[in-house]
């Protein structure tokens, strides 16, 4: 009688082991040194583990294309490669940007950085699914560590506030998604993308339950990314969590959602792409107006972020509406870029945080005055997020809209030039504030060495991908085996 | 005849999996009447699976209910610890009094 092997290759899940030991060893370590220990340890732990995972990824990464293990649960390829490379650049900018403000608001437990490690790993499981059952454990293993983050102030009611509204409308949208699943299930009789793809291209249990299922999961990681009308707890969130953890949300959780929406449209609903294309183009559409016309009203910087990251993730959509190989590709570009703008931007609130300086917009008026460098920089990542040559920015908007025009969709590219043209008046206003109000009171905000480098990486990243995008397209393009 | 068949099953999934979304929607009273909509939701998906998983005699969908029992108790844990911080700070848990964060 001859057994069974599983068919099981840990070598394609190194990088996710490391988080995973790390993550369990810190737990550890922080319930052992208590109070006294040293805490900075456990932080240069963290960022070591994620940088050797990266690192681990990068070189993996260049091999094949599509590689299973555990029966097809697991996939690694090249997109997951990217993914995974993005999501972790996208793990250590935030808490290096963040080392001084967790010390000075005593936030830097151990306990912190490992959840955010969890919520990385649930990332990367999610960039690396073949089912759907990983799918979902990789989407609440990030949820739930995320929602505990932004409520990780239980002193403040503001942060606890925000934690419990994540906390609802996240469940609820991995109800909704959860309930989709069971139905596709139900109608093509697998969880697993490749059998999916298969039973639709087929044509089997096409009809009203599987469109309803397709819709249902569509909606639930919409609300993960926060695309409109799915993004109601965004701002709510972004404002009352700590500015630590909101960096850190505005960028590695997107990037995982969409990893998600890469895996489960490319891989498993490909053959129903007339189907959920006009819905993700409404919800793109959607996104765009929101994101440009509520941003405009709001006083605090961080809710303003929120709408325009609302913003940008309908602008990145519209890549995954196109659906075309360029339209993907330009996906892959619009994140790595929009990464680098929001850690910036980040950068500078947290900056200005020490300096006692408030989040809200007006506390700005001036800065130019004060400092000049961190002025400079912010205007820098502003004309950025607005799309303004010679920037990143505008690159990937540019990327995008040649996707969507070379698809035939005039009318989408039409409406995400004009919301791009509404948006850039909120961007502008900050640099008018910046530049040409009058500064109210003094300010002496020394600035982090860790901050410092932040600022650096981030500002060099959008000037350099703005005059030479080529590298960054050519590696978006090689990462797609289409 | 009278017997309980597949419709049955999923009408029942779908009428729990109603009500919990009402209950998030409609409910302004108490943060607790959430959770309880979010675990019914989560127990409508699960008569789904397991109603499919013996109707396609596979048992793929069992397993997800298994996965997804586990992962909502860990949810649970997590929605009452915040609840419990958010009611320390504040000594309410009405979900009218909790909405201090607005533009």
């Amino acid at each position: 009688m001859s057994v069974l092997m599983p068919d099981v290759n840990l070598s394609l899940l190194l990088p996710e082991i490391v988080i995973a030991v790390v993550a369990m060893a810190m737990l550890l370590m922080a319930a052992w040194a208590g109070d006294q220990g040293n805490r900075s340890m456990v932080a240069v732990v963290a960022v070591s583990a994620v940088i050797l995972a990266g690192g681990m990824t990068l070189l993996k990464g260049g091999t094949a294309a599509a590689v299973t293990t555990f029966s097809g649960l697991f996939v690694s390829d090249r997109l997951s490669s990217f993914l995974k490379i993005l999501m972790c650049v996208a793990t250590v900018l935030p808490l290096l940007l963040s080392w001084d403000y967790l010390k000075r608001h005593r936030l830097d437990e151990g306990e912190y950085f490992v959840l955010t490690l969890c919520a990385l790993l649930g990332g990367m499981v999610i960039a690396s699914s073949g089912d759907f059952i990983v799918l979902y454990l990789g989407i609440e293993l990030m949820s739930l560590s995320v929602y505990v983050l932004a409520a990780y102030r239980r002193d403040d009611p503001a942060s606890n506030e925000a934690g419990l509204k994540y906390f609802i409308l996240g469940s609820m949208a991995s109800g909704l998604m959860l309930y989709g699943i069971s139905l596709i299930y139900g109608t093509t009789g697998s969880t697993l993308f490749s059998h999916v793809h298969h039973a639709l291209a087929e044509g089997h249990g096409v009809g009203p339950a599987l469109h309803a299922g397709v819709i249902l999961v569509l909606a639930g990681l919409s609300f993960k990314i926060a695309a409109a009308p799915f993004h109601m707890w965004a701002p709510d969130v972004y404002q009352g969590a700590p500015v630590s953890v909101t960096a850190f949300m505005a960028s590695m959780p997107k990037i995982a959602g969409f990893a998600a929406f890469y895996r489960v449209l490319i891989d498993a609903f490909a053959p129903l792409h007339h189907q959920w294309g006009p819905v993700l183009q409404l919800i793109a559409i959607v996104s765009m107006v929101v994101g440009a016309l509520a941003a405009i009203a709001q006083s605090d910087l961080k809710r303003m972020l929120a709408y325009s990251s609302v913003g940008h993730v309908g602008y990145a959509l519209v890549g995954f509406v196109a659906g075309t190989p360029l339209g993907y590709q330009s996906v892959l570009v619009y994140l790595s870029i929009y990464l680098f703008m929001s850690a910036g931007a980040f950068a500078v609130i947290l900056v200005l945080d020490h300096a006692g300086i408030g989040e809200k917009i007006d506390d700005y008026r001036g800065l130019a005055q004060k400092k000049p460098s961190l002025a400079f920089l912010m205007a820098l990542f502003m004309f950025s997020m607005a799309g303004i040559p010679p920037l990143a920015g505008f690159i990937g908007k540019l990327q995008v809209f040649m996707a969507a025009v070379q698809a035939d969709l005039i009318s989408l590219a039409i409406v995400g030039v004009l919301t791009s043209a509404v948006g850039a008046f909120y961007y502008l206003r900050i640099v008018k504030l910046i530049y040409f109000d009058a500064a109210t009171d003094e300010l002496t905000a020394p600035i982090a060495g860790m901050s410092r480098l932040v600022l650096l990486v981030a500002a060099v990243v959008v000037l350099v991908w703005g005059v030479f995008p080529s590298s960054l397209i050519h590696w978006a393009e090689s990462s797609l085996k289409i | 005849m009278n017997t309980v068949g597949l419709h049955h099953f999923l009408i029942l999934s779908a009428v729990l999996f109603g009500i919990g979304l009402f209950g998030i929607f409609l409910n302004r009273k108490n943060v607790i009447v959430l959770l309880m909509s979010i675990e019914l939701i989560l127990l409508a998906v699960n008569i789904n699976f397991v109603t499919f998983s013996s109707y396609l005699a596979d048992p793929g969908g069992q397993i997800f209910t298994f996965f997804v029992l586990t992962v909502a108790a860990a949810e649970a844990a997590i929605g009452l610890a915040i609840l419990v911080t958010l009611f320390r700070n504040r000594a309410t848990i009405n979900v009218e009094e909790v909405a201090s964060l607005h533009g």
